[in-house]
Parts: structure tokens; sequence; C-alpha cells
């Protein structure tokens, strides 16, 4: 079985946060992702950088370009985590762009990927129609999970054709917006989280776009099986640096 | 047997391109078009109202132009297709009188477009004008100080100029921008994108719009010449609407040759240039699968040109595909070359044509053509939005 999978049977909310590799300094990734495990954190979305990140608001492309310009590359990132799970053992899912990972070579990407330890990948502009025609049988090979995403406006039927897809979680966008774009839920999350959590879909959610505290992680869960942190969290590490990232999780819970 | 095409399949691919590569966000509102597109299209008041709209406002058909002098120093027949004399300058317009239409009947009432050099955003801003639709443009921050006209016609005809910030702030940043903001809201907006690049159904709508150029061309031309067909049709490419306009009846007629006409800048091998074919490799922009210029680790490279409306680093997966299967005969023309071109043409013919027409119009002291060979340029657009540039440039 799959890390994430084992993880999300465990009984308790997940917290899973997302950081941009090669952010703040291109050395920081394997920094961050030892302080995110010793603080208690569930499960981690590495984030590959990508020049032109369409679903990310504006902290998430500033790490992007910020990472870019420290020269953060798809093959460095893999360097970087060649040893990961000499000292990790929480699920890691990457997080990017299709772009880089189809120049990388999608074969190549997932045969590493899988020799890392890597679980999972979540490739927002890598859609169901394409991934199920050309790329499924790649992912399947290497036993990576595809995360898909769903919004408060996707239809009942095409989420039922992602809950099929999907053999992890499926990653709930919390509302119609890039990332980070809010700072609290209102009605209209209660309603949408209380009409997928009745549709009993066999994946369990995580709800990720615009949780940046305790509240809203608290909010997030209350019918989830947990809830994902990016741009809070690169603010945080942005204004105290990589090594505060245990003081940010204490925040949430 | 399958007869070959040129044309986008049911998928919104053209050979290994297009496809609709968009996060799940947009999917409700790409899927409502991609569901719906070509029945709009075809409805016969859909039909009656585009066809009215570009006849009395755009004021078409355009002319086929002789260009007597000009054809006389290239010892060939050079024809121009007039869409420089489109209301609001150029081609542009073309599509956005049918993307408004398409927004009305889909119920939208709220209009986003892009823009690099502030013609499709004025176009966009004329037809919201028309329709009485909010219109919101995105434009570079940097494109916004080097086009101050387009900026205040914009602003003239209604629309609010939204800067686009991030990364390298022209077409490509205001293109993600345009996105973002559909991201945001899903229900009441429809992005009209003003060229043959984008997720399908984009690609395809937008040609089908341009394709009145190609529909008029072929009426013309059997008047003046006796036949439908010339040997040659030649147009600028940048994301490639107006090639795509004219390209469009003859993509699956080989006895017509395709030329397109891309701008290699400082020249193609100086790091300054737009020369998508030549320099772009296969890979992902704005929700389609075609060659874009990108570093060798998949991230998106800034183009550069002369000419706004050409710096664009991929091109729209139809002419992808005419460059890969050798359907299309790919030219690239220098920033000099260009402006040669635009005064050249100005001075035999009395019609200052915009810069990106230019790099079409440069191509005939390399590319040699027979005198009886018939030739179509689509002249895009007229030059003055470009009148800064060509002072600059002639010390005018």
């Amino acid at each position: 079985m799959n890390r994430i999978q084992q993880k999300l049977q465990e009984n308790k909310k997940l917290l899973s946060l997302y950081f941009t590799a090669g952010y703040p300094a291109i050395n920081d990734t394997m920094t961050i992702l030892q302080q995110l495990q010793d603080s208690g954190v569930d499960m981690v979305e590495i984030g590959l950088p990508f020049s032109d990140p369409l679903a990310d608001g504006p902290t998430i492309q500033e790490s992007s370009t910020t990472a870019l310009k420290n020269g953060m590359t798809t093959q460095l990132l893999f360097e970087q985590l060649k040893d990961v799970r000499k000292t990790i053992d929480i699920p890691l899912i990457v997080m990017g762009y299709f772009n880089p990972m189809l120049q990388y070579g999608v074969e190549k990407f997932c045969a590493t990927c899988a020799e890392i330890g890597i679980d999972g990948i979540i490739m927002p502009d890598l859609p169901l129609a394409e991934y199920e025609a050309e790329y499924k049988a790649i992912f399947e090979k290497h036993g990576l999970l595809n995360v898909f995403l769903i919004t408060p406006q996707t239809s009942d039927k095409r989420i039922r054709q992602i809950d099929a897809a999907s053999d992890g979680f499926i990653y709930m966008v919390s509302s119609a917006s890039t990332t980070g774009a809010q700072s609290g839920f209102g009605n209209t999350q209660s309603d949408y989280f209380e009409r997928i959590d009745a549709m009993n879909l066999k994946n369990p959610q995580i709800v990720g776009f615009g949780i940046s505290n305790s509240d809203t992680f608290q909010a997030a869960t209350a019918f989830a099986k947990g809830a994902i942190i990016g741009s809070a969290f690169i603010k945080h590490i942005t204004a105290h640096g990589a090594n505060s990232v245990a003081d940010f999780v204490k925040t949430i819970r | 047997m399958i007869t070959e095409t040129y044309q986008a399949d049911e998928r919104g691919y053209y050979g290994d391109f297009g496809g609709a590569f968009i996060p799940e966000m947009l999917y409700p509102n790409v899927e409502e078009l991609r569901s719906q597109y070509i029945q709009i299209m075809q409805e016969p008041s859909f039909q009656k109202e585009f066809n009215q709209l570009l006849k009395d406002y755009v004021g078409r058909p355009t002319p086929l132009y002789y260009a007597e002098r000009f054809s006389k120093k290239y010892n060939t027949k050079i024809y121009l297709k007039r869409e420089d004399l489109c209301h609001t300058g150029a081609h542009k317009v073309n599509n956005t009188i049918g993307q408004i239409l398409m927004a009305k009947r889909l119920g939208k009432n709220r209009i986003i477009a892009e823009t690099g050099a502030g013609q499709h955003g004025v176009a966009t801003a004329t037809v919201c004008a028309l329709m009485g639709l909010e219109c919101i443009v995105y434009m570079g921050a940097i494109d916004i100080e080097r086009q101050a006209p387009n900026v205040a016609r914009m602003k003239m005809l209604g629309a609010t100029v939204r800067p686009a910030m991030s990364g390298s702030r022209t077409l490509k940043d205001a293109t993600n921008e345009a996105i973002r903001d559909w991201i945001n809201n899903p229900v009441d907006t429809h992005y009209i994108i003003g060229s043959v690049v984008g997720p399908h159904p984009y690609p395809d709508m937008v040609a089908r719009f341009q394709s009145v150029i190609s529909e008029e061309t072929k009426k013309q031309l059997q008047e003046v010449e006796g036949r439908e067909n010339p040997d040659y049709v030649v147009a600028c490419v940048g994301g490639g609407s107006n090639a795509a306009g004219l390209y469009y009846h003859y993509l699956d007629q080989p006895e017509v040759g395709i030329i397109a006409v891309e701008a290699a800048g400082k020249g193609i091998d100086t790091g300054e240039s737009a020369a998508t074919s030549a320099l772009g490799r296969e890979g992902i922009i704005h929700g389609s699968k075609t060659l874009l210029m990108q570093t060798p680790d998949g991230q998106i490279t800034e183009p550069y040109s002369i000419s706004a409306g050409l710096d664009y680093p991929g091109v729209g997966p139809m002419h992808a595909n005419l460059f890969r299967t050798g359907r299309g005969e790919f030219i690239s023309v220098t920033d000099d070359d260009a402006m040669q071109a635009g005064l050249e043409l100005s001075k035999l013919e009395g019609i200052i044509p915009a810069i990106e027409t230019s790099h079409a119009l440069a191509i005939f002291e390399e590319r040699k053509f027979k005198p009886d060979e018939v030739i179509v340029i689509n002249l895009s657009g007229r030059g003055d939005k470009d009148l800064n540039t060509y002072i600059d440039y002639f010390k005018l």
C-alpha cells in the first residue's frame, strides 16, 4: 500500500503543507521537509516551480519566480530528494504544472519519483481525459497516485468520474479562485462541503485553497479528511525564514 | 479512405497539437463553450447578426487590392487583403464580434480579454461598448507604458485596463492574468481570447470567426483572376489569428501554398527573437499543446520582436501542425527587414501597414516567385498604432 493510502486510513484529520522547492533559498528543500515532519505534519506537497503558474495567486507565483531565479530545475529537485527516504517517512507528493514534467519526459519523471520514494503527483493542468488516454499506465506502473481537483462548479457527474479515476484522495478546491485568495469560509463553502460529503465518494477529500489558519483548517476538516495549506505557509517562511516551520504548524493545530 | 485535413478534429487536435490542458477550475467554462460553440455559430439568427455586424459595423467585405507597383518591383502578382480597413484598424474585430455574440448567447455579462500591443484589447472594448457589457482588459505593465494611445482608446470605450504585474509583464503574463480572472469568476464571465491559441475550442472557434477573410478572398479572386485559388497565401504569425483566417478555406487545397512569416527579432540566433517554429519545442502553453519557446527544463521564455503583436512565445496549434507536417512554409524576418518593407509599401502603394504585417511584406527580397504566380498577403492591420516605432526607427 502506498504511503498516502496508509495515511488516509489513520483516524485523524490530516494536515498537509505545500511549499515551493528552491524557496526561499535553493537548498532549503530538505531543511523544510525535515521540520515539517518533526512538527507532526501528515503529508507534504513539494512544489516544482513553473514560469507560468495559471492556477496560483501572487504568493505562489512570486515564490516560483524566486525559486527559478535561484536556479531550481526538475533535475536539481530530484537530486536534492535523492536520499529523502533515509530521514522522511511521511507521504510526499510532487505538485507542479505539466510542461516541465513533459519536457523531462513523463516516463523518466515517474520512474525517478518512484526511485526517490515520491508517493503521488498533482498536476492541475493535466486533465482527466488526457491523463487516462496517455499517461495513466505510466503513473500506475511506477506506483504513483495521481490526484485530481474538484471545485464548487464541478458537476456531480464529473465528480463521480474523477472519483472513479482516483485511488487516493480528491483535492477539493474550496472556492472558485486561484491559490491564496480568501480569508475565511462562508455559506457557499459549507453548502459545498456538505454536498460533497453527502455524495459518499470512495476517495476521501482533502480541502485546499484559502486555508490559512486554525479557523479555516477546522472549518475545512469538519467534513473533509484533511486540509492543505500553501500560500499562508509560504508567507510565513518569507517573513520568518526557512527555520521557522514549527512556529507556523503550531498555530494551525 | 480518409481525406487529409489540416482542420481541428473533435477533440481540438491539429495532428499532434491542440487539446485542452487546463486546470479543473476552468473545466466547466471551457466545457460549456466546447459543447455549444458550433451549434450556436450555425444558428441562423447568429449567422444573421454576425454577418450584419461584419457588413455594417466592421465594414466588410474588405477589398482585395492588386498592388501594382509593389508587384512590379518583385516581378510577380501580389494582392493585398485589406483587413487594415476594418473598423478599429485590424482583423482582430472579426473575432471579437463573433465572440461577443457567443457570450451573449451563453448568458454572460462580463467580458475579459488579454492584449499585447492593445489591438485585441481595443477590438474587445469596442464590441463591449457596442453591446453594453462590462469589459476588463489585462495588459502587461510594460506594454501599458509603450502603447499609451491604445490604452487611452480602451478607456474611452469604457473598458477597465488592468496591468499584469507578474513575470515579464507582457502578453504572456496578461494572458495568465486573464485566465486567473476566469478561474475567479466562473459563472458570469466570458473570456475573449484574441488569437488562435488557448484550450480547445478557442483555436478552432477563433479560426472560424476569422475565416471570413479567406471566404471573401475566394470570391474576390474569382472575379479578378477567374480562379478562387491563389498560388500562395502569405501572413505574419504571432499567435496566428490573421494567418488562420487567410489560410482557413485553403488549408485542404494542396495546390495553394501556405507561407507563414514569423518575427526573427534581432536574428534567430541572437536570443532576441520570436521565431517559434525555429526556436520552439513541443510543450504546453495557455492550455494548448503546441510549439513554444522554453528552457530545456520547460520554463516558458520571453520572446522579442519590434512588433508587440508578434512577441508571443507560442504559436497556435494549427500553425504548429502546418510546420511539422510541412504543409506550411515558415520564413522568419528580422526587425530591420520588416521595418524597411513597411516603409517600402508606404511609398509604393500609399498604405502604411502595421509592423506585424510588415513582416509578411518583407519576404520578397529572399523568396522569389514567378511572374504569373498569384500571391495573396493578409494586410492584417494599419500602421497608425505603430507610428511612434516608425518615428523612432527612421528618425522621421
